[in-house]
């Protein structure tokens, strides 16, 4: 049987010489067709003997596999061959930038405050908000300021015209006084916003960020004000050693008072050019709630103790990311604005 | 306050160097600001005299001079100094001196061998004075170092006093607190009462008591007005800032600075009769040592004598009847003010003086007279004269009061945080001098009369704290009740709109709240803001009622600087008249967030053709940041806004906000180039979102049919959609505008607008023919009413 063996040979040498696959199809046909090769010597095998037709049966359908066989090679050949070029035609220069909207971001500021509210949250202080066009009761006289103390000038606070007694809140303690008036201790409070002062210089805007504190509760103390606002800077500044100093000062509403300094973020403490060589900045006034506040929103003064903090987020934020103008956080330019995404 | 190290060691001189005693006065409550040597580091320099000086043979600048500086032989020093004359006593730096910055050398100036160098006050760093040598007195002794013989190893302690602590506006208030916060005994100079001579007087009539509840005065007659104050004094007032004016004036300041009483001396000849303190008559006037001419208030006590006004009590003396150099009788005022009398007058009227910052912080009633006595022994002692008796006119009235005040051990120890006991307390209170009765645990302390500051409990308490130390108050993490803090799932915080409004591309700025009126006016229609009476700046004199006006101007400055593409937004409060209020009268004042954008919709890339932002890719971002509430727009009229190109934006049949393309007229006002797009929506409107509801999904197949309506160019398309979504059937999931047309095919005043509707239901397969009946009713209802076409 070397003719089918011959035969077996030419279809191999056939396939292979087939580059596309309707070639090999019409090849394909050529054998194994309706009229192929392969298919008419099937045919012929009804005019064979019994004895012998099983033979040669077996011996051609062994044939017809090995063809088909080697059809099914080229096909999967030319479809490997098919996708690799697809794929090559199809690669990209992956180092062409992305398209689309790049992203915006939030201002350095609310950034800050952002974190620190979610700080304060973490200890359980809610966040509470007022007015900024405030009265002078809820400013100064709820806050034990007397009515000739200088704050009250027209030098410091401003005020709107033919509408006595309202002003610009220069601070947030407003908020916590109508927090006060509204709700019952325990008080744990966050007061966020902005305030206004007037004051315009290289390192004082005439509106300003602030963000106040408030504990009241039956047994809360000074040395609670020191382990929450000393908590707070490490975690804020993400500085475990950072070192805290609490000094005696003066505010009407808080009595005792406190100035807060930190130790130096630059320099830890050593001394540098940004806390002028003392080792120390300025960061908070703080101070255990004056009974006299308490009293003007009607909360027990002997039962009830609180202590307050208050800080500059601006100063803050000036800190914490190296800013070194306060004037840039005001200006509205993208170019100093767009680094804090 | 400030004030020299060496004058306050004489009273209190703890075993502290100059920087442990400021941090003590530091963590005690006076902050020490500044801690400055009085002059730097040099050595080698003593008292010269110049002896002979000649032209310097080869400089016409130059001199030569013949100089004995104690030193046993005379010295050649070449000086260029202009003021340099034989006689006078200067200082010399010697041969191996150094001074901050040089070293002296013997060397040949122009040819002139030269062993040292005569000495201004800017080469010793005392002053900037470079005019000419530092001329000494003519009794300084020759050879002595000049540091010593200056006192030039003094420090200058400058303290940033709280108002609380008037009582340590005085050398003698500082040294008792030294004193109470280390332990050390404090020796102030004793008082004596000076010996009277004749009977030269004035009566004092208390016309304001309130105002003025102590006064003494006393004549001193016979005095050389011109007398030179000594050196010693001289020196101890500049290092306090105080100028040397005149012997008498300087003796006032100084005791003033000693004793913390501030004083006045009138000249005795220029008073008639009784010196009075008393309010002013109706349109007095009178004039100041400054030169100024006031008419004092209504409430403002005057010193006056029996004709006219002399002086503003306790604030400034009057030029008529001041000293000066020809003055021999001169009548010493020593009284106390009432802080209340006091507070603010001299702010009011535009100036501060010494006496006036003390008088309104409180000075020690008690010691009126002490100082008086102080001031004319050092009066006596300097300019002579004889001491009148003392007229010491009281209302005890009117004098403060020091009400015993009670303090709980265990109180104080709750509020500090701290075990201190009663023992510990007591201790502490005498140290401060405090008068106290103990019982229990319970001390009742009179406060003294200097302290002003010491009322209340929690005064006790803050007194307590600083001698014991807020350094040695631990560090406490604090306990609370742990209650979880509600959280409405519904409410949005602002962070969440702020970062979602981040991802798209703005960036947030923080905008000044007070605004240029026109801005109102342009933006706002707002013809009546709220005006501020004392604005920084008049283009910062009102409130803004809208956040647009500082966005366009963000747009501004931005391409000022070349930034073309501009897109920024801002959250805060606006500002409203309104009679309701909210909380506080007559205004509203609602949180607002805004956003402008600006130049090209995306950043310059490859393969996306540029165009500029409009109105719809904003009111993406407005759907977006509202999503999934369904957002309304109508068309609006709005003066900022473009008409044809602006809208209110709507939720719930409520206006909730504004977006639009700026109107041509402000663009070109504003010169910005083409029209930035803005909204501004009401914050607290926004926050809040459904919580999400599950719908079952259906099992079975969706239905898409598409329809194009041929309807009036001028027609919403919200009108149309909202039309068709009421007319379908519960089946209908979706309307979506896929496609706007106008063109060939549709006449020029209509376009077409086509719809993809899908359908789907729970239960079932739609059939064909609920579907067909779907979509004719949906077509029936736009036909109805707005005479829709289906587009064939």
């Amino acid at each position: 049987m070397t003719d089918l063996e011959q035969l077996v040979a030419q279809a191999t040498a056939e396939f292979a010489g087939i580059a596309d696959a309707a070639a090999l199809e019409q090849a394909k046909a050529r054998y194994l067709g309706k009229s192929g090769t392969v298919t008419e010597l099937l045919k012929g095998l009804g005019r064979l003997a019994p004895e012998e037709r099983k033979l040669a049966g077996a011996t051609i359908n062994g044939a017809k596999e090995r063809i088909e066989t080697a059809l099914s090679t080229r096909r999967e050949a030319l479809r490997q061959a098919a996708l690799e070029a697809q794929l090559r035609a199809e690669a990209l220069d992956v180092t062409l930038p992305g398209r689309g909207l790049p992203t915006g971001g939030l201002h350095p500021v609310t950034r800050t405050l952002e974190r620190i509210e979610a700080l304060f949250r973490s200890i359980g202080f809610d966040v509470a908000d007022g007015p900024e066009i405030e009265d002078d009761f809820h400013n100064f006289t709820a806050l034990n300021t007397p009515e000739n103390h200088p704050a009250r000038s027209m030098h410091d606070t401003f005020y709107l015209e033919n509408a006595p007694g309202l002003l610009l809140r220069t601070h947030t303690s407003p908020i916590q006084v109508r927090y006060m008036e509204t709700h019952k201790p325990p008080i744990r409070i966050i007061a966020p916003g902005r305030v206004y002062r007037v004051d315009s210089d290289a390192t004082h805007s005439p509106m300003f960020h602030q963000v106040e504190g408030l504990w009241i509760d039956e047994d809360v103390s000074f040395a609670d004000l020191k382990g929450v606002f000393t908590d707070f800077l490490r975690n804020f500044f993400e500085k475990p050693e950072l070192r805290t100093r609490f000094r005696p000062s003066f505010f009407p509403f808080t009595e005792p008072s406190a100035e807060i300094d930190m130790s130096c973020v630059f320099c830890d403490g050593n001394g540098c050019r940004v806390c002028s060589h003392t080792g120390w900045l300025e960061i908070a006034g703080s101070g255990m709630v004056h009974p006299n506040v308490l009293k003007a929103v009607g909360i027990d003064s002997e039962k009830y103790i609180g202590f307050a903090f208050g800080m500059g987020p601006d100063r803050l934020t000036m800190l914490r990311y190296g800013v070194n103008d306060l004037r840039l956080f005001f200006d509205g330019d993208l170019r100093f604005l767009s680094q804090f995404k | 306050m400030q004030f020299s190290e060496h004058w306050l060691r004489e009273f209190v001189d703890p075993p502290l160097t100059s920087a442990e005693l400021a941090h003590a006065l530091t963590m005690a409550g006076l902050e020490v600001e500044a801690l400055q040597n009085v002059a730097q580091a040099f050595s080698g320099v003593v008292v010269a005299q110049v002896l002979v000086v000649d032209r310097h043979p080869d400089a016409d600048k130059l001199k030569l001079c013949k100089v004995d500086a104690g030193q046993g032989e005379t010295l050649q020093i070449v000086c260029g100094a202009p003021n340099v004359a034989a006689g006078m006593k200067v200082p010399c730096a010697l041969v191996g001196a150094e001074l901050p910055g040089m070293k002296i050398k013997a060397a040949k100036v122009r040819g002139i061998e030269s062993f040292g160098m005569l000495c201004s006050a800017r080469e010793l760093s005392l002053s900037e004075d470079h005019s000419g040598l530092l001329a000494l007195p003519a009794d300084a002794p020759l050879g002595e170092d000049i540091r010593a013989y200056l006192a030039l190893d003094d420090k200058l302690f400058t303290l940033k006093l709280t108002p609380n602590r008037a009582d340590c506006l005085s050398l003698k208030g500082i040294a008792r607190e030294v004193g109470a916060l280390t332990g050390t005994p404090v020796k102030m100079p004793a008082i004596r009462e000076c010996a009277v001579a004749g009977n030269s007087r004035r009566a004092v009539v208390l016309d304001a008591p309130a105002a003025c509840p102590r006064y003494c005065g006393r004549v001193v007659s016979g005095i050389d007005s011109g007398a030179p104050t000594p050196a010693w004094m001289k020196r101890r007032l500049e290092r306090s800032g105080i100028r040397s004016i005149s012997a008498v004036v300087d003796v006032t300041n100084y005791v003033m600075l000693e004793f913390g009483q501030p004083l006045h001396a009138f000249d005795n000849a220029r008073l008639q009769g009784a010196v009075h303190v008393r309010y002013p008559a109706a349109g007095e006037q009178l004039r100041l040592l400054n030169e100024q001419s006031v008419a004092p208030d209504a409430d403002t006590a005057l010193i006056a004598d029996d004709q006219r006004a002399l002086a503003l009590a306790g604030i400034m003396g009057g030029e008529e009847s001041g000293i000066s150099a020809v003055t021999t009788e001169l009548f010493l005022e020593s009284a106390f003010f009432a802080p209340d009398a006091v507070a603010g007058k001299a702010r009011a009227l535009g100036f501060t003086s010494d006496a006036s910052y003390r008088f309104e912080r409180g000075v020690d009633f008690a010691a009126t007279r002490e100082a008086l006595e102080r001031a004319t022994q050092l009066i006596l002692d300097i300019c002579g004269g004889q001491a009148g008796p003392v007229t010491e006119a009281v209302a005890p009235e009117h004098l403060p009061k020091r009400e015993a005040v009670r303090l709980r051990v265990p109180r104080a120890e709750k509020i500090l945080g701290i075990p201190l006991g009663t023992e510990v307390v007591a201790r502490l209170f005498a140290g401060l001098d405090f008068p106290f009765r103990r019982e229990g645990d319970v001390l009742t302390v009179t406060p003294p009369s200097q302290r002003f500051d010491i009322v209340i409990e929690e005064d006790l308490i803050e007194e307590l704290a600083r001698l014991h130390g807020y350094d040695n108050i631990p560090e406490r993490r604090p306990q609370g009740s742990l209650a979880i803090l509600p959280k409405c799932e519904e409410l949005r915080s602002v962070w969440r709109l702020r970062r979602l409004l981040a991802a798209r591309d703005y960036q947030e700025v923080v905008n000044y709240s007070f605004v240029d009126a026109d801005w109102e006016q342009d933006f706002c229609v707002n013809p009546d803001p709220a005006v501020l009476a004392n604005p920084i700046a008049s283009q910062m004199g009102v409130m803004r009622s809208s956040l647009i006006g500082g966005l366009v101007n963000n747009l501004v400055v931005n391409l000022n600087r070349r930034m073309e593409r501009v897109r920024v937004f801002e959250t805060g409060r606006c500002f409203l008249r309104d009679s309701q209020g909210d909380t506080v009268a007559g205004f509203l004042q609602p949180k607002r967030i805004a956003a402008l954008a600006a130049g090209s919709a995306a950043p310059e890339q490859w393969g996306v053709t540029a165009r500029r932002v409009d109105f719809f890719d904003i009111k993406g971002d407005v759907e977006a940041l509202l999503a999934p509430t369904q957002v309304g727009f109508e068309r609006l009229a709005h003066p900022a806004l473009h008409p044809g190109r602006s809208a209110t934006v709507v939720v719930e049949g409520r206006t909730i906000g504004l977006i639009g393309e700026l109107h041509p007229r402000w663009v070109q006002k504003y010169e910005l180039g083409g029209a930035p797009v803005v909204f501004e929506l009401d914050l607290d409107a926004i926050q809040r979102q459904a919580l999400p509801a599950h719908r079952e999904i259906s099992r079975f197949p969706a239905v898409v049919r598409d329809m194009a309506l041929v309807v009036d160019l001028g027609l919403a398309a919200e009108s149309l959609q909202e039309t068709l979504v009421k007319a379908a059937p519960s089946f209908v999931r979706d309307v979506v505008l896929f496609d706007v047309y106008q063109g060939k095919g549709v006449d020029p005043d209509k376009k077409s607008l086509a719809f993809r509707v899908v359908m789907q239901d729970t239960e079932k397969t739609l059939s064909d023919g609920e579907v067909d009946a779907a979509m004719s009713k949906m077509i029936e209802a736009a036909s109805r009413d707005f005479a829709a076409k289906l587009r064939s």
